[in-house]
């Protein structure tokens, strides 16, 4: 769209929004804000960063240190969809130790993550 | 762990205290705290205020606050000051000089180029531009800070910033060790750093939640769209849409409206007609966003190097926040424009907020604003592009498309674009690519964790799997003291040792020993010869890496006024220097009521060959603030008077006292004249009856026991002190 049309669009929109009360345009607003923010909230709720495993690590009793190295060997095992902290705690199970151990065992030995969620399965 | 010491107001913060025991320090409390606002208002001195909190148990007032029986009313809104010295224990420093004059929301610039650290910092390496923010450094600081709310007597809001491509973690760092308020706006982060739009906006979400569940009240970013713009004040569509969508995004990541505020600058500023910009858009502001808080920020985009004219512009910044309102009055170092804020700038800044509220206090009972006419012509018309602004970005697809196409940041007036907005493309900017689907079976064994979350059965509270979290349980926060053994702060510490608990003095602008000091010079120059007279001058005053950092021409070819910034490289040795004593004086109504009662007269000339009567003039003359102020009646013989002629005309008066001025010291006159005085009065018999002072350049206190007299006054001295003397001694004689 060029700018002409742009403003042509704007200037209907002027129109019809001039005859909308205050309490009115304030709805749509908000209304419009709404509608901008949901789909990326979806994905929000559906995704998660390296950053947000790290947070879950550190709220586990995790240091920055320690969890900036696991949940990097997490990511490269293609495991961060899972959580890293669901990682940490599959360890837990499977070698009977706390969170911390599991944490220094991912970066004394990436291979322990292979085929940790299959085995579940199994 | 409970509150550390209190604090001495007479002593030093003892910074290497502080730093002890740091990794068992747990903060008292946690959340924003808004002041303390008695709905009647607040009663202070003789005034009754209408727009102010709670005073403050220790705290220092505006100058003129000595005219009003020392009050220092403290505003309704909570006031911010921004540090930034990059050494954090120079800064908690600052945090109590500000805490003192009245700043209860402290805000700690972070490092230049943290945004871009993927993950948290730790330790405590010096910051550029900011401080690192890391574990350590803000457990100190709220350590500190924790002591200093005590000593002022109302809590105090520590702030920092939930951006950058750490957010969660950073988010997490805050709410387990009590800081009270932070920057998160994704908006920010796309704009302004280049952080790869989806990963901002996955990573906002669990950062509100994180915030929330500790109670931090948030400020949006978009302000900086102004500060950004060529135009700033025509970018104020945008500024609501920004707004808009950060407190929408916030509530669906399930923060509540209290929490949420929007940072917000009246965009313009002198030379232009500012209210006229400013007044509608913050009208069109408070409209849409009435049930959020209003953060006001100052403007910051035309400041340069005139602290004045900064001052000026936030002066009107404040009125701005009056006449609408404000929850949280931020105020901007009048110094940013020219380097790093230096401490008393700061402090500067607080004063502007304070001085400005308790002028305008009640203002919004006599003044109202006239929404009829251009104001609410000019809000709605804001309102009405905003509106259709959101229409069109939800026309080209939604919010990640109008990044792309250059919606934001754009300095033409909404809908006109000049084309230079920040564009943004999804597959770009740091991290890019760096968000992943969680999987059916994800899970987070966390509390105030965002979104899909895979609890196994019966489990209701996340963090049970772990048998609790942070959040829940502090004692499992996993504390990192140091990494570097070279830049830390006990390195740092060691060096600034003898300023701080040493003997030794230096000037400091920013960090203990800096030694920078200003000059402030008026050249009768132009310019350019201006300039580098300035630096000479620097230079021969012994200042070290002398630099102009501010000049304002007075006239073209009759001269400038110029501030220098030096160093110095010496220091003074507090054992050399010889502190006066220090004479507490009696209340000013004491004074009056003595004068009154006894019916105080005196008689005063200068003494000898002395024809300076300059210095005595000012003692003597109500204008001056002299002794006549108090109801002291005073004959005045002239200048060069024989002394044998005071003490005839004191008999004659009935004068309670004689002052003389002596100026000319050569050979001992001065003393010489002194002890004549006291002599003759005992020759004549009335020395008890006549209170005998002397004053001049050359005098001090201590001559007053070895010549005999009652008191005696050096340069400098006041009406206030003479009178203080003449009453004293009068009590003393029992003649009061």
């Amino acid at each position: 769209m060029n700018d002409d049309e742009r403003i042509k669009k704007f200037e209907e929109r002027h129109e019809r929004l001039k005859n909308l009360s205050d309490a009115e345009l304030k709805e749509r607003f908000w209304e419009l804000c709404n509608k901008v923010v949901t789909p990326i909230a979806d994905l929000a709720r559906t995704h998660t960063s390296p950053s947000i495993e790290r947070s879950v690590l550190l709220r586990m009793g995790i240091n920055s240190q320690l969890a900036f190295g696991v949940v990097d060997r997490i990511n490269q095992a293609g495991l961060l969809g899972k959580g890293a902290g669901h990682v940490l705690l599959k360890l837990t199970e499977k070698f009977d130790y706390d969170v911390r151990a599991a944490a220094n065992h991912i970066m004394e030995d990436k291979d322990v993550l292979n085929g940790l969620f299959d085995e579940v399965k199994a | 762990m409970s509150n550390p010491k209190p604090l001495d107001p007479n002593k030093k913060l003892d910074i290497e205290d502080i730093l002890e025991n740091l990794e068992d320090y747990r903060p008292p409390r946690k959340g924003w705290v808004w002041r303390n606002v008695p709905e009647d208002g607040v009663d202070m001195g003789p005034f009754h205020y209408r727009d102010m909190a709670e005073p403050l148990k220790n705290s220092i007032g505006l100058p003129a606050a000595k005219y009003f029986d020392g009050i220092d009313p403290q505003p309704k809104c909570v006031v911010t000051t921004e540090i930034a010295s990059g050494r954090f224990e120079d800064d908690i420093r600052r945090m109590r000089m500000a805490a003192w004059h009245g700043a209860d929301h402290l805000m700690v610039i972070r490092h230049t180029g943290q945004s871009h650290i993927d993950g948290l910092m730790e330790g405590t390496p010096e910051g550029v531009g900011g401080v690192p923010i890391t574990r350590k450094q803000i457990r100190a600081s709220r350590k500190a800070i924790d002591m200093i709310e005590d000593e002022v007597g109302r809590p105090i809001n520590f702030h920092s910033y939930v951006s950058g491509v750490a957010g969660p973690e950073v988010a997490v760092l805050f709410a387990e060790e009590g800081i009270n308020g932070a920057h998160q706006d994704p908006q920010y982060n796309i704009l302004y750093r280049n952080i790869n739009v989806y990963r901002s906006f996955v990573d906002a979400a669990e950062a509100k939640l994180v915030m929330t569940s500790a109670g931090i009240f948030q400020i949006d970013g978009a302000h900086n769209a102004n500060a950004t713009a060529k135009a700033g004040w025509l970018v104020m569509p945008e500024l609501l849409v920004q707004h808009g969508i950060n407190c929408a995004y916030s509530m669906i990541a399930g923060m509540p409206k209290e929490l949420i505020g929007l940072s917000t600058v009246p965009p313009n500023s002198p030379p232009a007609p500012k209210l006229w910009y400013d007044l509608p858009y913050a009208v069109a502001l408070r409209d849409f966003f009435s049930e959020f808080k209003m953060r006001a920020q100052q403007n910051t985009r035309y400041i340069e190097s005139s602290i004045e004219e900064a001052i000026r512009t936030h002066t009107i910044d404040t009125l701005i926040s009056m006449l609408t309102s404000a929850d949280i009055q931020s105020t901007i170092t009048p110094d940013e424009g020219r380097n790093v804020p230096w401490h008393y700038n700061n402090i500067r800044g607080v004063q502007t907020v304070k001085q400005t509220w308790a002028g305008l206090d009640g203002i919004n009972e006599m003044v109202g604003l006239k929404i009829d006419g251009p104001l609410g012509e000019m809000s709605r018309d804001i309102r009405e592009r905003a509106v259709a602004f959101l229409e069109e970005i939800i026309e080209v697809g939604g919010y990640f498309a109008a990044v792309e196409k250059g919606f934001f940041v754009d300095s033409a007036k909404y809908p006109e674009r000049h084309g230079d907005g920040i564009a943004r493309d999804g597959q770009g900017g740091v991290a890019a690519d760096s968000i992943v689907p969680r999987d059916p079976d994800y899970l987070a064994p966390v509390c105030a964790h965002f979104g899909h979350n895979h609890l196994p059965e019966g489990v209701e509270h996340a963090c049970d799997l772990i048998g609790g979290c942070t959040l829940c349980k502090p004692e499992k926060i996993a504390y990192i003291d140091e990494l570097d053994s070279e830049d830390n702060v006990a390195n740092r510490l060691e060096k600034t040792y003898p300023y701080r608990k040493g003997n030794l003095i230096r000037p400091e602008v920013e960090w203990a020993g800096d030694g920078v000091v200003l000059l402030n010079l008026m050249i009768p120059e132009n310019e350019a010869y201006s300039r580098e007279a300035g630096l000479e001058i620097a230079r021969r005053m012994g200042l070290k890496d002398p630099e102009v950092i501010n000049l304002m021409v007075l006239h073209p070819s009759e001269g400038c006024f110029l501030e220098v910034k030096g160093r110095v490289d010496f220091d003074i040795d507090r054992n050399t220097l010889k502190i006066p004593e220090k004479v507490e004086l009696l209340p000013e109504d004491e004074m009056r009521e003595g004068v009154k009662q006894v019916g105080l007269k005196v008689v005063a000339g200068t003494v000898g060959e002395d024809e300076h009567s300059v210095g005595l003039r000012e003692i003597l003359d109500i204008k001056h603030g002299g002794i006549e102020k108090y109801g002291v009646k005073y004959t005045y013989l002239g200048t060069s008077v024989p002394v044998e002629k005071l003490i005839d005309a004191a008999i004659e008066t009935g004068a309670h006292a004689i002052l003389i001025s002596t100026i000319i010291s050569h050979n001992d006159v001065h003393r010489a004249q002194m002890r004549k005085l006291n002599e003759l009065c005992i020759e004549k018999g009335i020395r008890d009856k006549v209170i005998l002072i002397a004053g001049g350049t050359q005098v001090n206190s201590e001559m007053a026991a070895e010549t005999g007299l009652d008191a005696t006054f050096g340069r400098g001295t006041k009406g206030n002190q003479v009178v203080d003397a003449m009453i004293k001694a009068l009590k003393a004689r029992g003649m009061l």
